[in-house]
């Protein structure tokens, strides 16, 4: 008999503080058997972000730290410069990289800071409780957009995986989905990838993985899936953005 | 004994750190403490250390939180709008019980200010640098010579605490030139391990830097213990000197520029027969609050003097305890000079 799946080494056997149908999960454990395979687990150092993540460090079985809301690219910049040969990597959802922490995730893509980013989009605050997250689709309701995000006053969904794509410092950046099990095969696929650049020293990488979360939609997470395709696909493509190897 | 060189503050300041075993400085460009990070994007590089030009002061502290967390001696440097921008990253850092050393090269504020010389940060240092509660403990020097000691101090003392340490000086101090005698280099491969540190989980349990306590009685016992350990500091690290304080009936409370200024005027007073003495705090925070509190049978007046309107004299008054009278001089924006001082030790004086 050949074991064919297990739980991974990588995380913890703490139980996810997770809702019901939210895709943390699903990413936290993507990462932590890429952590197997690579064979990389105490080489890694993470880091966790503000937001419903903010305890990825009790599920990760691996040095971690904390980061303050948005500064995870500087706290890993900090990290991977004093130990240039471990892996680092940053875990953060939408309000943290694309509203308070704009400037420091730009800034660490654009020096080609040999780092992994993973990329949460759900279109909505988490943790505080369902507020208006600058990747808030038209129309959405959310507890600060109650009549729905009217473009003109509350801006538009923000793109941040085709905007750090057009700089120079990345190696690698794609956006995938984990909604249903052959996106999960293609997240991990590229998730693997990201990490296998950093190892090789190739500088910057960001997978940007479109998410659910059915609490604060307010949806069953059945149709959270299907709103995902339905909504969030359209208004962000899959695929790679970005990845040297093609355009050289 | 080494020889002496003549040096300007800021970079004897970089020359300090680097000596103390510091490799890396993340940074952020402001006057007037510009010259730090010329000199360390100079000098690093000789020593296989790493400079690295910031996006912000705010992104700065953040990786400077992210290299201490990693187990290394780690600096940077601002000037007051820019220390404004650290205090996030700082009270992570004292959340997280993480040593680093952070150097204030004060201008005169608020807002934007200007870039003269000033102590207006005092406040910002020793209580209010940022949300919940933690201290730095706040390094002094009034001279180019102290820039150099308390900086190299500063590394020892962040990491015998695991506690940021700011080094307080103002743009008078950093942009003056003083011969130095510099200590001998310490290699940062034969500091001791920090075992606390992140650097990968080879044959342990993972270690995790945080400052994150959800649990009411986690909460509670997280600040019980950084109180515990100001405590200890308090008790411990205070630092001050005195100055032709025997036989005075006048004391001038005044700490950095502002007490070489005020040394010269206690020598033209006591040229005229008014006896006053100086106490200077070396270190701000911890205050020599019971090292002040000590003259009062013999003190009959204190003056303090600063480059503020009026800061640490709340921190002498709570020493004094109402014993004595605590009277103020002070300017802000112009540096005032050792004339002013004096007028005002003789107007008090005369009432001797």
């Amino acid at each position: 008999m050949e074991k064919i799946a297990s739980y991974p080494d990588s995380l913890t056997d703490k139980h996810f503080h997770y809702c019901p149908g939210c895709t943390h999960g699903t990413v936290h454990r993507l990462i932590a058997e890429i952590m197997d395979e690579l064979d990389i687990r105490e080489e890694t150092i993470g880091v966790a972000p503000v937001g419903c993540s903010v305890l990825a460090y009790e599920y990760f079985d691996c040095d971690m730290h904390e980061a303050s809301h948005g500064r995870a690219p500087a706290v890993a910049t900090g990290i991977k410069r004093v130990h240039p040969d471990k892996v680092v990597f940053t875990y953060q959802g939408d309000g943290d990289l694309a509203s308070i922490g704009t400037a420091e995730i730009v800034h660490a893509a654009n020096r080609g800071e040999n780092i992994t980013t993973i990329f949460i989009n759900n279109a909505i605050y988490g943790m505080t409780g369902g507020q208006m997250a600058p990747t808030t689709l038209e129309g959405q309701k959310t507890t600060t957009t109650p009549y729905g995000r009217n473009l003109k006053e509350a801006g538009n969904p923000i793109k941040m995986t085709e905007m750090l794509s057009v700089l120079d410092g990345p190696s690698y950046i794609a956006r995938v989905s984990v909604h249903t099990p052959k996106h999960i095969r293609k997240a991990k696929k590229a998730l693997k990838k990201a990490f296998q650049r950093q190892l090789e020293g190739r500088g910057f990488t960001l997978i940007e993985v479109l998410s659910t979360c059915p609490t604060n939609w307010g949806i069953k997470p059945k149709d959270a899936l299907n709103w995902l395709e339905d909504y969030m696909m359209p208004v962000y493509p899959l695929g790679d953005l970005k990845d040297i190897e093609e355009v050289e | 004994m080494a020889e002496k060189v003549l040096m300007k503050g800021n970079e004897a300041i970089g020359e300090a750190a680097i000596r103390a075993g510091c490799r890396y400085f993340f940074g952020y460009p402001i006057t007037p403490q510009n010259d730090i990070p010329a000199y360390m994007s100079r000098e690093l590089p000789k020593h296989d250390g790493v400079f690295l030009q910031a996006e912000s002061e705010v992104a700065a502290s953040n990786m400077v939180y992210g290299a201490a967390g990693s187990g290394a001696r780690v600096l940077t440097s601002s000037s007051s709008p820019g220390i404004s921008l650290k205090a996030e990253g700082l009270s992570y850092i004292a959340g997280a019980e993480l040593p680093c050393v952070v150097v204030n090269i004060m201008r005169c504020g608020p807002g934007l200010g200007g870039i003269q010389p000033s102590q207006g940060d005092y406040f910002q240092a020793t209580k209010g640098m940022a949300h919940g509660d933690f201290h730095l403990i706040v390094y002094a020097p009034s001279t180019v010579q102290e820039l150099v000691d308390l900086t190299y101090k500063a590394f020892d003392t962040a990491d015998k605490y695991r506690n940021p340490v700011m080094v307080l000086g103002d743009g008078m101090l950093g942009q003056m030139m003083e011969p130095v005698e510099f200590m001998e280099p310490l290699d940062p491969a034969e500091l001791p391990k920090k075992e606390w540190a992140t650097d990968g989980a080879k044959g342990r349990e993972p270690n995790v830097i945080n400052s994150l306590a959800l649990a009411p009685e986690e909460l509670e016992a997280m600040n019980k213990k950084l109180e515990n350990k100001y405590k200890k500091v308090k008790a411990n690290e205070v630092i001050h000197e005195e100055y032709r304080l025997e036989d005075a009936e006048i004391a001038v409370v005044a700490y950095g520029t502002s007490a070489r200024i005020s040394t010269k005027a206690i020598d033209m007073a006591r040229e005229r027969g008014i006896k006053v003495g100086l106490i200077r705090p070396i270190t701000l925070y911890p205050f020599p609050e019971k090292e002040i509190a000590a003259t009062c049978d013999q003190i009959k007046k204190y003056l303090t003097v600063e480059m503020s309107t009026g800061q640490m004299i709340e921190d002498v008054r709570l020493a004094v305890n109402g014993r004595r009278p605590v009277e103020f001089f002070g300017r802000l924006g112009v540096v005032f000079e050792a004339e002013e001082v004096l007028q005002r030790l003789i107007a008090l004086g005369g009432d001797n």
